[in-house]
């Protein structure tokens, strides 16, 4: 057993390369995801039956098709002609992520949107605000704090979905400690790979957990916390 | 005639019930509009007249379509039938040879900002302060500056006797205390229309009186114009001129408060009354 450690000692530079891809990814994914999510959920929510329509066609379709064979359809698929499309593995495996992700995400920002009680809408109308005023300056903040929850539990899924990456080339950590059990034992790499996962999935729920308890906070909601900063940096 | 601020020619061929001078342009006018929701049929070609500086009070039983009638006029809901004028220029719709068109939603937003709405549940932003609440529509809507919002902020906070309570956040408010900065908030897009619902009906007993003290004195102390449904009696009799009761969607009695309280003359009017009192 204490060969295993050593074995994992020679591979730590390995991982932490593996590990760095794989934060990448689920912070480049997410970041990409949150960015098609409030695009995607704000559009399927507008009067235009085209724009509406468009919004739906591309959300059900996102998560309606498997993550793996959509990396499969960008790598393999698009650099053929007529496409000649040529992405990195990287690159493939971030609009990927972020694509199926903000699928998920856009029908959570939607629902958060539906779910600002109706009085909040008609009180903007009786101010006479625009449509924008409305949704930047009361109605989105509002249902910010409704969407963190779902949002934190897609983030979860994306860091895990990561690992589908490496059919598609990318040496992830995953790749990483499956190389390493032909050094140390199946159960030994595995389990080290599910602790690294789970310690990274505590820490990122943990900030999202910060996050929700800052956004209710600036409802009026919930324990007001004192050593988040906010926007301006200064301690709420 | 038709002119720009009369585009259907038909100014002072009102129908409602109100004497108007030669030349006076209503504040309000309705004409036979028509509500429905679905096949239920809520106003049933209502007419009727609100003078300029008019305290109007709605008063009949639930879902006699009180409430949907400052709904229109703050074009919360668009009417089925009918046309609504508000200053002699039509609100949401206007005829055209003949036919009832939409008007474009720019036009509905200018029109808007001159009518301002108190709600029952309040409605105020959770994610401002008071003072935010207050001064959120002057800036972005109104275009005032932001200091002379604040200032105009502050003297309304005193007004509605809540001057230490712009920083707070409306959560940390009573019912009482939310429904006068919502009062403020109203009063900041300086309205020449303001309609309350039912702005007592979600408060505790004990504060009811605070909130239409401060409505007493604005009635006192301005000249807007007031459309208010509510079931305190004594408060419609108070701030009110004149007073309309309704039942299913059409006007039953009109009158002074006087003559509708102490003497009314419908079997209606008697019930309903008799019912709330």
């Amino acid at each position: 057993m204490s060969d295993y450690f050593e074995t994992l000692g020679r591979y730590l530079p390995r991982i932490l390369d593996g590990l760095l891809i794989t934060v990448e990814l689920t912070i480049g994914g997410a970041l990409l995801a949150v960015v098609i999510a409030i695009g995607l959920g704000l559009l399927a929510r507008v009067e235009n039956f085209l724009l509406r329509g468009f919004a739906r066609v591309v959300i059900e379709f996102f998560r309606g098709t498997s993550l793996v064979v959509q990396l499969f359809f960008l790598f393999f698929v698009l650099p053929l002609p007529p496409f000649n499309v040529n992405l990195s593995p990287i690159v493939v495996g971030l609009i990927g992520l972020g694509l199926n992700y903000g699928a998920y995400g856009a029908e959570v920002v939607r629902g958060s949107i539906n779910s600002v009680p109706k009085g909040q809408w008609e009180a903007t109308t009786a101010l006479s605000m625009s449509n924008v005023q409305r949704m930047v300056r009361v109605i989105f903040p509002q249902a910010w704090a409704l969407m963190i929850p779902s949002l934190n539990n897609l983030l979860i899924q994306l860091l895990k979905g990561t690992a589908v990456v490496y059919t598609i080339t990318i040496v992830d950590m995953t790749a990483i400690f499956n190389d390493m059990r032909r050094d140390t034992s199946v159960f030994f790499s595995y389990t080290i790979a599910l602790l690294v996962y789970f310690v990274i999935a505590y820490v990122l729920s943990t900030l999202m957990g910060l996050l929700e308890r800052r956004a209710t906070a600036k409802l009026g909601r919930g324990i007001k916390l004192h050593v988040i900063p906010d926007a301006k940096g200064v301690a709420t | 005639m038709p002119t720009e601020s009369d585009p259907l020619g038909e100014l002072g061929l009102h129908t409602g019930a109100v004497e108007l001078a030669d030349g006076e342009i209503p504040a309000i006018r309705f004409e036979n509009v028509v509500k429905q929701y679905g096949s239920n049929t809520v106003l049933d070609g209502l007419n009727f007249t609100v003078r300029k500086g008019d305290r109007v009070t709605l008063i009949g039983p639930s879902g006699s379509g009180k409430t949907t009638i400052l709904r229109l006029v703050m074009t919360l809901e668009d009417s089925t039938d009918g046309y609504i004028f508000i200053d002699g220029q039509p609100l949401t719709h206007i005829e055209k040879d003949g036919r009832r068109i939409v008007l474009k939603d720019k036009y509905r937003f200018e029109m808007r900002k001159r009518i301002g709405m108190v709600f029952q549940q309040f409605n105020l932003f959770p994610n401002m302060t008071v003072l935010e609440n207050i001064i959120e529509a002057p800036v972005h809507v109104l275009g005032h500056s932001k200091a002379d919002a604040i200032t105009r902020a502050h003297e309304l906070l005193e007004q509605v006797g809540l001057p230490d309570k712009a920083k707070a956040h409306p959560t940390s408010l009573s019912g009482g205390q939310q429904q006068r900065v919502a009062i403020a908030r109203c009063l900041a897009m300086d309205p020449e229309i303001m309609l309350l619902d039912e702005v007592t009906s979600a408060l505790d007993p004990e504060v009811v009186g605070e909130v239409l003290g401060i409505l007493r004195n604005i009635a006192a102390t301005t000249d807007v114009t007031m459309l208010i449904v509510t079931h305190e009696m004594q408060f419609a009799r108070d701030v009110s001129n004149r007073v309309l009761m309704f039942d299913a969607g059409r006007i039953v009695e009109e009158g002074s408060p006087a003559e509708i309280f102490d003497n009314p003359q419908e079997e209606r009017t008697q019930a309903f009354l008799s019912a709330v009192s």
